[in-house]
């Protein structure tokens, strides 16, 4: 392996590349297990949960402890749609990219809850500024699906112009910010939104989305400085998703957990196991009643696991187990909500059968219709011409000039 | 800050400034104006900045106005752009422009992409202020003019000042400006003009014309440059502290040059650049900033492109060198009278 034994630098590897099911062990925590803290605690009343697991629906898919969020059976079910439908909405588009009708994409699954649970604890006036896998916050705001997909396979039809690549969505009438690709520069933008809402005396949060190979970025401190001088009413969220492509996470930290290191920044932080949708639900609804209460900001550390690949762009079986997700410790989202229901008497498999069905069905009539708009190889596409709009609110001198060049 | 001595013209009532307390009237004139507006920056708030242009916002409008933040530009950046796009008229200062790289991916990236990138939905009308320029004896980290890392940039617009009373109209109409600007204010101008002899008495703005300032709002459009002296031979193109440099190597040297102070480098004030190259048939370029890859070169491609007929003579640079900015040998690399007034020369011989 080219290894050198005069060498001591230390550089990390994955744990498992080539197979096995050795985790860390914040699983082991059961559910149930932590204390639930007043919203106008101090940050540093946070540090168990920190360090711990907060978990909801234990072993025997109960919900139990003291975080149970008490949601009725028809908002369980809505969730569960919802994770459901973003499953199929993800099969789809990645089949698509497959046969060349797509430039890119990039799924969630695994990371369903994650995004599902934070829109449904928050209010649609709440600003997101999300990263590139939470495309659940469209699906729980009402995004239109053919205004998605029309984004993704960058039609006329497409709200950003096609100027970005898919999944790079914008919806200021959502309160979802355009997102870009570099990462972390999410979180201060994220603290100066939550800050303008502070200064006009308003009660609305921002809410924001890295990963945590993005934690290692100097964005992701500058945020949580801010958010804690200011007192931001912000929510910053760490999707701990194990792999930034093919980076692992430990290189993004050299042990503890990420939710620690927004202790000693006095800022509320909790590891939340992000495949319990329950406990990101309990954890984001407490965040954000003492965000909108004027008690500052909260990061959350969404423990997760990736299950597919980075994008369509990347193999991950060069880098590590193909059936690491299936022995994920804490498995899967839609598995444990839809056990969850079943174990209530209030979901059944045929029910869930005929759910995946009927959104599948949605997802291939709403990408027809999208479709009608143009499609990415035969196009219509935006016309030539707004190449040169929004670069400014009025085209300067120069940019006519190079309109004209173009002959427009 | 009370301006000492105020006359009345034209129906406006005017003060005598220097160019830091035309830029604090600006700051609480907007203030008065728009409750949207905000300012923040390092040492920008209770001491009201490390140049005092701030001065006195924090007691008059409150802290939750104008505050001091923690030091970090990328993060000053950042909040200034989640501001702006949820209803804010942010100013943030960026205590020297030699600091304004750790801020450089949000403001290039981030900030200057927002509205194309999102299609036209989501915009920042952000205001960064920001010292820049040498001749205080500040070396490599308080000295830089890094305009052409912002010009480069589509989405930004790029205003530079060089004397109080165009700091005040520019900057409120940088406020007011939908789209981010970098707003540069070299600090060598902030208490007097500045002609590049170092070894002359210190001379404030009060003597100079465009040391009187409107106490009250006004505003000069961005994209509209100025002709700061009209002349047949020559034309400089100049902004910042260069246009006084150029002044008065043109007074010494008897050439009857045009002086176009740019003030906005984006977008830029063609027309007044053209009309002038054509009449005169010759142009010399100014910066303090490095030669390669600055604002000059774009300037002499345009006059290239634009002028090439009328051109009498080559198009002659005069910058900085392609050195870091220097201590000891300040007055080696500083564009001087001199310099200028050789390129003129050859321009003129050629």
């Amino acid at each position: 392996m080219g290894e050198d034994e005069n060498s001591n630098l230390h550089v990390p590897v994955p744990p498992h590349r080539e197979g096995g099911t050795t985790f860390p062990s914040p699983h082991e925590i059961p559910a149930g297990h932590h204390e639930k803290p007043d919203i106008d605690c101090q940050g540093s009343q946070t540090r168990e949960i920190a360090y711990g697991l907060l978990r909801v629906l234990n072993d025997e898919d109960e919900a139990v402890g003291a975080w149970d969020p008490g949601l009725d059976a028809d908002t369980l079910r809505q969730a569960l749609e919802h994770m459901v439908r973003i499953r199929a909405y993800d099969d789809r588009m990645m089949k698509m990219q497959r046969q060349g009708r797509l430039s890119f994409y990039m799924k969630c699954l695994g990371e369903e809850a994650v995004s599902v649970g934070a829109a449904m604890a928050m209010e649609n006036r709440d600003i997101v500024i999300p990263s590139y896998r939470q495309q659940g916050l469209l699906f729980v705001r009402g995004r239109n699906l053919v205004d998605m997909i029309s984004h993704c396979i960058t039609n006329s039809n497409d709200n950003v112009k096609g100027r970005q690549m898919p999944v790079h969505y914008s919806w200021k009438e959502g309160n979802f910010v355009s997102i870009s690709s570099p990462v972390g520069t999410q979180f201060p933008q994220a603290v100066g939104a939550a800050m303008a809402f502070a200064y006009r005396g308003e009660d609305s949060i921002a809410c924001s989305w890295l990963g945590e190979g993005t934690a290692a970025q100097g964005d992701f401190h500058y945020g949580l400085n801010f958010a804690s001088v200011y007192k931001a009413p912000c929510v910053l969220v760490i999707v701990n998703n194990q792999w930034a492509i093919s980076t692992h996470r430990n290189l993004a930290h050299g042990g503890s957990s990420f939710a620690a290191r927004g202790i000693p920044y006095d800022v509320a932080s909790m590891r939340v196991d992000g495949q319990d949708f329950l406990a990101v639900y309990a954890a984001h609804k407490w965040a954000t009643e003492r965000a909108r209460a004027g008690h500052g900001p909260t990061l959350l550390e969404m423990y997760t696991y990736r299950g597919d690949s980075h994008s369509s762009s990347d193999d991950p079986s060069i880098y590590r187990p193909g059936d690491e997700y299936d022995s994920w410790p804490l498995g899967d989202p839609v598995d444990r909500l839809k056990a969850h229901l079943v174990k209530l008497g209030e979901w059944d498999d045929e029910k869930h059968t005929a759910l995946e069905a009927q959104c599948k069905e949605e997802i291939i009539a709403a990408y027809k219709e999208a479709e009608t708009h143009g499609t990415l190889k035969d196009g219509p596409f935006p016309p030539v011409s707004t190449l040169f709009e929004d670069v400014y609110e009025k085209e300067p001198w120069h940019l006519l000039e190079q309109r004209g060049e173009v002959g427009l | 800050m009370a301006p000492s001595g105020t006359t009345w013209r034209g129906g406006a009532l005017m003060a005598q400034m220097n160019i830091i307390q035309a830029v604090n009237s600006a700051m609480h004139t907007m203030f008065e104006r728009d409750e949207t507006v905000v300012s923040f920056g390092e040492d920008a708030g209770f001491y009201g900045g490390v140049f005092r242009c701030t001065s006195g916002l924090q007691e008059k409008f409150g802290k939750h106005r104008s505050f001091d933040t923690p030091l970090a530009e990328g993060g000053i950046m950042g909040i200034a752009i989640g501001m702006g796009m949820n209803g804010l008229r942010p100013v943030a200062e960026i205590q020297f422009a030699d600091y304004i790289f750790p801020g450089f991916d949000q403001i290039t990236n981030e900030l200057a992409k927002l509205r194309y990138r999102s299609g036209g939905e989501y915009s920042a009308p952000v205001t960064i202020r920001t010292p820049c320029g040498g001749g205080i004896k500040g070396g490599h980290y308080h000295s830089q003019s890094p305009e052409a890392y912002f010009t480069h940039t589509p989405g930004l617009k790029v205003v530079i000042c060089s004397n109080p009373y165009d700091a005040k109209g520019l900057l409120i109409s940088a406020i007011e400006c939908n789209d981010p600007v970098i707003f540069f204010e070299p600090k060598r101008l902030y208490n007097g003009p500045f002609d590049g002899d170092h070894t002359a008495a210190m001379v404030k703005w009060d003597t100079h014309p465009k040391g009187e300032v409107p106490e009250d709002y006004y505003n000069i459009p961005l994209g509209k440059a100025e002709i700061v002296r009209p002349g047949k031979d020559v034309t400089i193109l100049c902004y910042g502290t260069m246009v006084h440099v150029a002044s008065a190597a043109v007074e010494n040297s008897g050439v009857d040059a045009e002086i176009i102070d740019l003030r906005t480098l984006v977008p830029l004030d063609i027309d007044a650049i053209e009309n002038s190259v054509k009449k005169t048939g010759r142009c010399v370029i100014v910066h303090e900033a490095p030669r390669t890859s600055g604002f000059g070169a774009e300037l002499m491609s345009l006059v290239q492109e634009r002028c090439f007929w009328h051109l009498e003579g080559p198009v002659q640079r005069v910058t900085g060198w392609d050195t870091p900015y220097p201590h000891s040998l300040e007055w080696d690399y500083f564009p001087s009278q001199a310099r200028i007034a050789e390129a003129m020369k050859t321009t003129m011989e050629d």
